[in-house]
C-alpha cells in the first residue's frame, strides 16, 4: 500500500469540484452568485420589458415639475407652485420629525414603565404588564385608528369654543384649546426682534433662536468645566465645594437674559372665522401619529430595559448595597451602566422600525415621505416605479444615519476593557 | 457587436411580450372575466349592497361591456380602486377598464399612458357645507378646513381656487370617500369638496341630507371618463362603442323593454345596424353581430342607467343637465354607426 504524503499535488478532476472539500464551498458559492445575479437581471429586465410595452421611460424630470397641490404641515415654506422635489423634502422633514419625537418620548416612557414593572409594588408591576401586553399584542394600525377615531368623535369642533357661552372651554389659563382638527397651543411672540438671516432656498432662521441655542449650548460646556473643576479639587483635597447654584446661574441667568432682552411672550390661539388662529396648530394627524407610535414602541422598549437590568446579577445589587449605596444610587452608578451594553443594541431596532412605521402616517392623512412622494406625488404624475425606488431609498440612508448614530453611542458606552 | 446582438435580441423579446400583452380582449375572453375597477364606495355609482352585489351608474358600464364581450353581465369581477391605486391598479394589468369616476384630463390622457374611452358622466367639482354654518357661497370659505381625496384633480383644482382668489384654506386629507364621510360628519372639516355628483350620494347617505347644502359654484369641468391602457387600440374601441351605444340606445329610444320588438320590427336603418340586423359592426372590433344590442339588455340604455342610480327618482335626485341628449340641450351626443 501506498501512502499519499500529506500536502503531495494531485492531478485535478472535475469531480473535485463537488466531492472535494478544498473547492467544494468555492463552487456553491459560485453557483449561488450566478443564480442571485440570474435572478437580479430577470428583474431588472422584466421591468424595462414592461415599462417599454406601456410606453414609459425612467426618468425623474418630474421632480422639477410644478406640484400643484398643498401640504397641511410644513416645516419649510412651501406652496402649491413648488416642484414635486420640495414636496418630497417637505414630506421627508415631516418624517424626521414625527420619527425624532416619537423615539425621543418612546424612550422616556419605555424606560419608565420597564423599571417600574420590577417594582416590588405587586399592583403597580401588573399594571405595567398589562399596559406592556396590550400595546405590542394589538397591531399598530389599530391602535393608529383607534386613538384618530376618538380624536375625532369625541373632541369638539372649533365651533364649540363660540359664544359667550360655549360648550367647551380652552385649558391651561385660557391657552391651549382641543379640537377635533388640531390642538392649538400658544405661539411665542418677541416685542423685540431681531429678526432673521436667510438659509437659501427660501428658509429663513430667526436670530433669537440661534441666540438661545448658542446660549443653552454654552452654558451646557461651562456647567462641564465647574464639574470637572470641582472633581480636581476633590481629588486634590478631599473635600468638594459646592457647585449646585454657580450650575443652576450658568445654565438659566443667560436665558432669563434673553427672554427679558427679546421681550419673549405667549400670543394665546383665538378663534377667528372658521378656526383658531394667532397661535400654533397642532394637526391632530400628527398628535394621534406621536402618540400611538409612542405608546406601541414604549411598550417594546419598556420590555427591554426590563431585560436588560434583569441581566445585571443580583450579586451586584446585594454588593453595592453591602457598600452602603442606596437604592436610587445602586440603579444610576451600578445597574443602569451595565444594563445600557445590553439595552442598546435592540433599541437601535426599535428606533429603525419607529421610524419606518411612522410611514403609517397615511392613515390619518399626515403628510410624511410617504403621503408626498409616495402618495399625491405618485398619483398626480404617475411615476410610480420612480418614486417607490427614490422612497426606498431615502428611508434606507434614513435608518442608516439612525443605524450609524446609535451604533456610535453604542461604542461610547460599551464596557470599556483595559 | 455581440452585445449588439444581445440588445437587440432583448429589444425583440420586449417587442413580442408588448404584443402579447396588449391584446385585452382575448385576455378577458381567455379568463371569461371582465376585471373592473370601481370606487370602494359611493352610493348611486358604485358600492356593494348588503348582499355584496355591486350596483351603481358605473357598474352598469361594467356590466354593460362584460354582456358585450363575454355575453353575460354577471361575469364581472369588481375591483375596488381608492383614488390613490386606481392608475396604478390599471397599467399594472390587474383591472381590463377603469369605471371608477375619474376626470379625463391632458396628463393622465398623455403622460399616464391611459386611453379614455369618452365621457359618461359630465361633472365640475363643488362644496357641501352644513346649512347652520350659514355659508352661501365658496367665497365665503376664507380660512376654513377642508376635507380633500388625495391624489386627485379635485385637490389641484382646490390649491388653484383658492390661490387665485386670495384666500386661505387647511386641507385635511383622506383616503377614501368613506373617511370623509366620517370626518365631515364629526366637523373635523368645516366643508368637503370633490365632485358635485359624489357629494350628492354621499349627502343622501347621511341621516339629515336637509342639514346639509351643497353651494352653487362650480370650480371645475370633471368630464368623468372610464379608462383602459393606452396601447391597446381594439380594446379602447370596445369600450367607447359600448359606451356609444347605450348613448345611441337612450336617442333613438332602444330600451331594454323593447330591445326584441325593435330587433324585428325597426325599419330605422341606425337601430338595425346598432342591434346587428343589419351589418356585422361587431366583426370590426372582433365581437359577434349582436355585442350592442346584448350591452343594451344587460340595464338597459344611458337614460335608465341614469336614472335607475342617480337620477331624480333615487335619493341621490341628480338632474340630468349637461348630462341630457344633444336633442334635449345635454352634452351627450354618440358618433354615428356605421
Amino acid at each position: 500500500m501506498t501512502e499519499v504524503p500529506l500536502g503531495a499535488e494531485q492531478p485535478f478532476r472535475l469531480s473535485m469540484l463537488v466531492y472535494d472539500r478544498r473547492y467544494r464551498s468555492m463552487t456553491f458559492q459560485v453557483i449561488v452568485f450566478i443564480l442571485v445575479m440570474a435572478l437580479g437581471w430577470w428583474l431588472v429586465n422584466n421591468t424595462i420589458r414592461n415599462l417599454a410595452a406601456l410606453g414609459k421611460d425612467f426618468n425623474f424630470g418630474f421632480l422639477f415639475q410644478r406640484a400643484g397641490y398643498d401640504i397641511p404641515q410644513r416645516l419649510i415654506p412651501y406652496s402649491s407652485d413648488d416642484t414635486h422635489l420640495r414636496a418630497t423634502i417637505v414630506g421627508l422633514l415631516n418624517t424626521i420629525l414625527i420619527s425624532f419625537m416619537g423615539c425621543v418620548a418612546a424612550t422616556i416612557l419605555g424606560v419608565a414603565i420597564g423599571i417600574a414593572r420590577l417594582s416590588h409594588n405587586w399592583l403597580f408591576a401588573r399594571l405595567m404588564a398589562i399596559y406592556v401586553e396590550v400595546f405590542r399584542n394589538i397591531p399598530l394600525l389599530l391602535w393608529i385608528l383607534i386613538i384618530y377615531a376618538i380624536f375625532t368623535d369625541v373632541l369638539p369642533p372649533p365651533n364649540a369654543y363660540r359664544g359667550d357661552d360655549p360648550q367647551w372651554s380652552m385649558i391651561f389659563f385660557d391657552q391651549v384649546a382641543l379640537t377635533n382638527r388640531y390642538t392649538a397651543v400658544p405661539a411665542f411672540g418677541m416685542s423685540n426682534d431681531p429678526g432673521t438671516i436667510d438659509l437659501g432656498a427660501r428658509i429663513t432662521v430667526n436670530l433669537a433662536l440661534i441666540a438661545f441655542l448658542v446660549v443653552i449650548i454654552g452654558g451646557w460646556i461651562a456647567r462641564r468645566a465647574i464639574l470637572a473643576r470641582a472633581q480636581a479639587i476633590q481629588d486634590r483635597t478631599g473635600h468638594r465645594p459646592v457647585t449646585w447654584w454657580i450650575n443652576l446661574a450658568v445654565m438659566t441667568v443667560p436665558s432669563v437674559l434673553l427672554i427679558w432682552y427679546f421681550g419673549l411672550h405667549l400670543l394665546a390661539p383665538e378663534l377667528k372665522g372658521f378656526n383658531f388662529s394667532g397661535g400654533n396648530n397642532l394637526n391632530n394627524a400628527l398628535v394621534v401619529l406621536w402618540l400611538a407610535l409612542t405608546l406601541y414602541t414604549g411598550a417594546f422598549i419598556a420590555e427591554i430595559v426590563r431585560g436588560g437590568v434583569l441581566a445585571v446579577s443580583k450579586g451586584q445589587t446585594e454588593a453595592a448595597f453591602a457598600l452602603g449605596l442606596r437604592p436610587k444610587a445602586t440603579m444610576n452608578l451600578v445597574i443602569l451602566p451595565q444594563a445600557l451594553r445590553v439595552i442598546i443594541p435592540p433599541l437601535i431596532s426599535q428606533y429603525l422600525n419607529l421610524t419606518k412605521n411612522s410611514s403609517l402616517a397615511i392613515a390619518v392623512g399626515y403628510m410624511d415621505l410617504r403621503g408626498t412622494l409616495g402618495g399625491t406625488t405618485q398619483n398626480q404624475t404617475g411615476r410610480e416605479l420612480e418614486s417607490i425606488v427614490l422612497m426606498m431609498l431615502i428611508y434606507l440612508v434614513l435608518s442608516l444615519i439612525i443605524s450609524a448614530g446609535m451604533n456610535a453611542f453604542n461604542r461610547s458606552v460599551r464596557l470599556k476593557e483595559r | 457587436m455581440k452585445r449588439t446582438v444581445f440588445w437587440g435580441a432583448l429589444a425583440m423579446t420586449a417587442m413580442a411580450a408588448g404584443a402579447a400583452a396588449a391584446d385585452t380582449l382575448s385576455e378577458v375572453k381567455n379568463r371569461g372575466e371582465l376585471n373592473c375597477g370601481v370606487n370602494p364606495g359611493l352610493v348611486g355609482f358604485a358600492a356593494p349592497d348588503a348582499n355584496g352585489n355591486w350596483a351603481g351608474f358605473d357598474v352598469d358600464l361594467c356590466k354593460a361591456v362584460a354582456a358585450a364581450v363575454l355575453g353575460d353581465p354577471g361575469k364581472v369581477k369588481y375591483v375596488p380602486l381608492t383614488g390613490q391605486t386606481r392608475f396604478t391598479g390599471l397599467s399594472s394589468g390587474e383591472v381590463d377598464l377603469l369605471a371608477r369616476n375619474s376626470t379625463w384630463s391632458f396628463s393622465r390622457d398623455t403622460d399616464l399612458k391611459l386611453d379614455f374611452a369618452g365621457v359618461n358622466y359630465y361633472d365640475g367639482q363643488g362644496f357641501m357645507v352644513r346649512k347652520d354654518l350659514g355659508v352661501t357661497s365658496t367665497k365665503e370659505l376664507d380660512g376654513a378646513t377642508i376635507c380633500i381625496q388625495t391624489g386627485t384633480t379635485t385637490e389641484l383644482n382646490l390649491a388653484d381656487y383658492f390661490k387665485a382668489n386670495g384666500m386661505e384654506y387647511q386641507p385635511v386629507n383622506i383616503d377614501s370617500n368613506a373617511e370623509g364621510e366620517q370626518q365631515y360628519m364629526a366637523g373635523a372639516c368645516d366643508a368637503y369638496t370633490t365632485d358635485i355628483s359624489g357629494l350628492a350620494a354621499t349627502r343622501a347617505a347621511f341621516a339629515d341630507p336637509e342639514n346639509h347644502v351643497i353651494l352653487p359654484e362650480v370650480i371645475s369641468k370633471e368630464p368623468l371618463a372610464p379608462a383602459v391602457r393606452h396601447g391597446d387600440n381594439n380594446w379602447g374601441d370596445i369600450v367607447r362603442w359600448t359606451l356609444n351605444a347605450l348613448i345611441a340606445a337612450e336617442e333613438y329610444g332602444i330600451t331594454s323593454k323593447n330591445i326584441e320588438e325593435l330587433a324585428k320590427s325597426s325599419e330605422n336603418p341606425e337601430v338595425q345596424r346598432i342591434l346587428g340586423v343589419t351589418d356585422d359592426l361587431g366583426a370590426m372590433i372582433g365581437l359577434d353581430k349582436e355585442w350592442a344590442k346584448r350591452a343594451i339588455q344587460a340595464s338597459g340604455n344611458y337614460g335608465e342607467i341614469f336614472a335607475a342610480n342617480v337620477g331624480e327618482q333615487t335619493p341621490i335626485g341628480l338632474a340630468r343637465g349637461l348630462n341630457a341628449q344633444w336633442t334635449q340641450g345635454g352634452l351627450l351626443y354618440a358618433q354615428p354607426f356605421r
